[in-house]
């Protein structure tokens, strides 16, 4: 009853997703459950995989290292999960757009049901998983001999990065299967944290008016050490890409500090940052519904209070 | 070539949802119902690739009770070809769905299945990548371009941390997200001509599927309630209480 988690990772180093589904892994395994391995497939990926070796709680590290496993294509990536399967009783996998992406191609070839984006562990076979973009919670029974789980990162704190030292091992799969190809990656280059692991975040909605004025917002978050994130209608109008969003259709965020600027509060935008532990709301509607969740609300122009923030930041810095 | 797009009839996205009292589910009784916006997308995607001389048919399918037959009618309405619906009382999860849609598929012989990314009544963001295994096809899950080729799509797909080109060999298997186009509104005219579109009504067991569920709902709950705060007067006064009440900065 070995439970196997699929670091996410960038072949150098791990991802901080990966400790969160480690998290959940431990749940498990405290529920009855067994050891954890982790998997880390990629290209040249030992450093990776030496990260997840320091990962205290591992029992086995299993490295696959392949050129068809580079960029994690799930064509490539899924047979290998499947072959390491009958030694499991649990895959689980972040629920980032990467393990999203492999692990229901995985339940199927296994002819499982996929149990997505689960917020806790109830049992080795029951779990809790939120629905209508968080406006339920419902907990299901997996009855399939094997559970192939995503995990919520936010609804799990991260286990500790250090510490342990599990062996190496490495595994091999059928590699490529030629039915698809990486062509390239942009990525959005930023000298903030991510948003799934800051500390602080600030978003804008439609109330900023243009991308341009996002920088009203990225002033502040660098005295906060802050990500910048933006609801669904910010970047439905363009003003930024989507990997800002913060929501259901989003990223689902839990920071210490939320601050919510010129966003009215539309349930999508809430389902996507409603765990955050303080929140404030920056509007100028009084009546908009993101002040009902916010624990502080600050009713005004944006345009006056962002400077005024960012100001009297500057001076409590002093 | 055929692309099919399949679509899925959920409560309309601007009701609140209420669990049920006796924390079996959701209310759906007398509750709008709406085609999945992220299906809408699909539709979308697959007329563009017909106006664009790419594909000559669409067929849109849809799996569940007969009332599904109506979102089948909205996609025709848009300006899809044809329908399936695949009738059953029996509640699909994703698995049962990748199944019935693989037997449709395998009847129909399309070249590019286009499906949402997730439905936004269970949130699993399932279907797309099971069929897609089911098949032996490639898929492009989250795309936000999609351009097809001889043989062969050009998918750019929304990662955490931007975007993600891949090449896929066709037929493959293309889930939508937002940014991929925004969906047409259905005329009048095109209403009216919906509805002498032919629909086929096909049984999970004419399919040779096996639809019971694999996931028990046990039961159904709210989330805990967030309480709303404070309103304060002044930048001055949050940054003080931020700092000396809540001490998060």
């Amino acid at each position: 009853m070995t439970i196997l988690v699929v670091a996410e990772h960038d072949n150098r180093s791990l991802r901080p997703a990966t400790l969160n589904a480690v998290a959940a892994a431990s749940e498990i395994s405290k529920a009855g459950g067994g050891d954890i391995h982790i998997l880390v497939a990629g290209q040249d990926c030992r450093p990776a995989a030496d990260g997840a070796a320091k990962i205290a709680g591992i029992a086995k590290v299993l490295i696959a290292d392949d050129a068809a496993y580079g960029h994690g294509l799930a064509e490539n990536v899924a047979p290998l999960l499947v072959s390491l399967a009958p030694h499991y009783s649990h895959l689980l996998a972040p629920a980032t757009t990467q393990g999203k992406n492999l692990m229901p191609r995985v339940a199927a070839l296994l002819d499982v049901m996929q149990i997505s984006d689960i917020s806790g562990v109830v049992s080795q076979d029951t779990f809790i998983r939120p629905i209508y973009a968080g406006n339920a919670l419902a907990t299901v029974q997996s009855k399939d001999p094997i559970r192939v789980i995503t995990v919520r990162g936010t609804a799990f704190p991260p286990v500790e990065g250090e510490g342990g030292s599990a062996a190496v091992e490495a595994v091999s799969g059928p590699g490529a299967a030629g039915l698809s190809e990486f062509v390239k990656a942009e990525l959005s280059k930023s000298e903030r944290p991510e948003l799934t692991s800051a500390r602080v975040i600030i978003s804008g909605g439609r109330g900023m008016q243009s991308g341009d004025n996002f920088h009203l917002l990225e002033a502040v978050a660098d005295k906060l050490g802050a990500a910048v994130g933006a609801s669904r209608a910010a970047v439905d109008a363009g003003f930024v890409p989507n990997d800002y969003q913060v929501g259901q259709t989003g990223k689902i965020v839990a920071p210490e500090l939320y601050i919510a600027v010129g966003i009215s509060g539309a349930i999508q935008h809430l389902a996507g940052m409603k765990d955050s532990k303080v929140i404030v709301a920056i509007n100028k509607d009084e009546e908009a519904p993101i002040f009902q969740i916010a624990d502080y609300g600050l009713v005004g122009d944006l345009f006056k209070i962002l400077p005024e923030l960012d100001a009297e930041l500057a001076k409590r810095q002093q | 070539m055929k692309a099919l797009v399949a679509v899925k009839r959920v409560v309309d996205y601007n009701v609140k949802v209420r669990v049920k009292a006796d924390h079996t589910g959701v209310e759906t009784a007398n509750v709008k119902m709406s085609m999945n916006p992220f299906d809408e997308i699909a539709v979308e995607e697959a007329l563009r690739l017909r106006e664009a001389g790419t594909v000559e048919e669409i067929i849109v399918v849809s799996c569940g009770i007969q009332q599904c037959q109506e979102t089948i009618r909205t996609a025709l309405a848009m300006g899809a070809d044809r329908g399936v619906l695949v009738l059953t009382d029996v509640e699909l999860q994703p698995l049962a769905v990748a199944k019935l849609l693989k037997a449709v598929i395998q009847k129909e012989g399309p070249e590019i299945v286009i499906i949402g990314k997730q439905a936004i009544d269970d949130d699993c963001n399932q279907t797309g990548q099971m069929l897609a295994a089911l098949l032996g096809w490639p898929q492009a899950t989250f795309a936000s371009k999609l351009v097809i080729g001889a043989g062969s799509a050009e998918v750019t797909r929304e990662v955490d941390g931007g975007l993600e080109t891949v090449k896929l060999k066709m037929p493959a298997v293309v889930t939508t997200d937002l940014r991929l186009n925004e969906p047409r509104y259905a005329s009048l005219p095109n209403i009216m001509k919906a509805k002498k579109k032919p629909i086929d009504t096909v049984t999970p067991a004419d399919l040779g599927v096996d639809v019971a569920p694999r996931l028990i709902t046990l039961k159904v709950e709210e989330p805990v309630k967030r309480q709303g705060g404070v309103k304060v007067g002044s930048v001055e006064e949050l940054v003080t209480k931020l700092k000396t009440e809540a001490r998060v900065i």
